[in-house]
């Protein structure tokens, strides 16, 4: 009686096994790995009509198949990078297998995101750069490989760094010029190039500085033009402060850099003191008419 | 007394087709599959806050139901809300052949054993490996070919949206 509920038990579990697993390959020859898109083939046992599955998330085949031959799929049939269950079904058997397709090793594109597009000049590692290595199929080429970074602007010496990949991912931080201008950014592997602009422009004004003269009843106010601390003019719009207190009394214009350089009038208070600021800078500061 | 051996047995039987069947909807019921995330040391040059990693995991483990969802239903409108880029277009792809040949797929995930790998500078995109425990089944015209427990090595890369993160590179390796 045991020995016939063992038995049962285990009819039953191969039954129900049996719907869910099946055995792996026994005469199923199924190469270890493919490169994407190249042709390979795969060797069966026996005799028959079966029909061979090739499953994986990335792509799916079907082929009907003469048990027993050599099974051949042409170059660019699986040229999608991933791991493929292969199952072969028989009229009675079942086999089955798996094996990897590995992205082409040579890279034909690039993902290339650099930031910012815009930053002041002179940042150290202001700029970003990541670079994703892909195949021809749009696979992340996993196997390292070696992407140069070049970012050269308007003056100086180019800066250059070379990465290898890490998980077909490459990235470096590179430094801002001190002149103002548009640079090239580009990521290279092998003949594979990508390019973007980065537009470096000038810091905060570094000094500031204001000369008054009278005209009539006003006074007329220009500041000498506004540079960041290297020497590169601060942007047209700029806003520049002029403030006026006199007698208790208080009068503030704010007018936009043109040319480099803001001008404006106020009217003359006698013993008035006058100042001028932009941004988080101070410049000179004036008495006028002092008695 | 014959008769009443026989009885035993047919209950016998009855007892354990029962039990082999509500253990295997149990196993193929259950969606909960076991995670375990690496401890994240360095992602490179940015600094990975829990939060982003907790989200980051989370928005994964979910594009993996949506793409078992996808594949099995043969609904490449399932994979929506969790994939972008090249990893939505060859997962359609997958889709649109499937329906093609009339099979689908069914891969439910058993376990993963995930590590963060990379966070870019801008934190525009995040890179994760995962050792995944899967099973897929095999359907063709609704028969099922075949079952196979796979563990594979995936490689997958995030991009923010507006709400969460999307898996935009989806690719397994050899382990």
């Amino acid at each position: 009686m045991r020995f016939r509920l063992t038995l049962l038990l285990g009819g039953l579990i191969v039954l129900v096994a049996g719907q869910f697993t099946v055995a792996q390959s026994g005469g199923l020859q199924l190469p270890k790995a493919v490169e994407a898109g190249s042709a390979f083939t795969i060797q069966t046992s026996g005799s028959g009509q079966a029909v061979l599955y090739i499953v994986g998330p990335a792509q799916v085949l079907r082929r009907d198949v003469q048990l027993g031959e050599t099974t051949s799929f042409a170059a660019g049939e699986l040229h999608n990078a991933g791991h493929y269950v292969v199952v072969l079904v028989g009229g009675s058997s079942t086999e089955t297998g798996a094996f990897d397709v590995t992205a082409v090793h040579q890279p034909t594109a690039l993902s290339f995101i650099a930031k910012p597009s815009r930053l002041p000049v002179d940042l150290h590692d202001g700029i970003s750069g990541v670079a994703y290595v892909f195949d021809t199929f749009q696979n992340l080429v996993l196997q390292p490989t070696q992407v140069s970074f070049q970012l050269s602007g308007v003056a100086g010496a180019p800066q250059m760094r070379t990465v290898m990949t890490h998980n077909g991912v490459a990235w470096t931080k590179m430094d801002s010029a001190s002149k103002e201008g548009a640079a090239q950014f580009t990521a290279q592997d092998g003949s594979v190039a990508d390019k973007r602009v980065i537009q470096q422009v000038p810091g905060d004004p570094c000094r500031l500085k204001m000369n008054i003269r009278r005209s009539g009843q006003r006074l007329e106010l220009e500041t000498e033009p506004v540079r960041d601390c290297n020497g590169n003019a601060v942007p047209d719009g700029t806003i520049v402060t002029f403030t006026e207190m006199y007698d208790g009394g208080e009068a503030t214009v704010d007018v936009p850099l043109k040319r480099g350089i803001a001008k404006t009038e106020m009217p003359a208070h006698s013993g008035a003191t006058i100042s001028v600021a932009t941004g988080v800078v101070l410049g000179n500061e004036i008495r006028w008419g002092k008695e | 007394m014959r008769k009443k051996a026989g009885q035993s047995g047919a209950i016998w039987k009855l007892f354990l087709v029962v039990c082999a069947v509500f253990a295997t909807l149990f196993v193929w019921g259950s969606n909960q599959a076991a995670v375990h995330v690496e401890p994240t040391n360095s992602v490179g040059p940015r600094t990975l806050e829990k939060q982003t990693e907790t989200a980051v995991v989370r928005d994964y483990l979910k594009a993996w139901h949506s793409m078992s969802g996808a594949l099995d239903q043969n609904r490449a409108d399932l994979l929506n809300a969790d994939f972008v880029g090249t990893a939505k277009e060859k997962l359609t792809d997958t889709i649109r052949e499937q329906a093609k040949l009339g099979i689908h797929t069914h891969y439910r995930d058993g376990a993963h054993d995930i590590q963060l790998v990379f966070y870019s500078p801008e934190g525009l995109s995040i890179q994760l490996v995962d050792t995944v425990e899967y099973d897929v089944q095999l359907l063709d015209h609704e028969k099922l070919q075949a079952t196979q427990h796979v563990r594979a090595r995936y490689v997958a890369v995030l991009t923010p949206t507006e709400v969460q993160w999307k898996v935009r590179v989806f690719q397994a390796e050899p382990e």
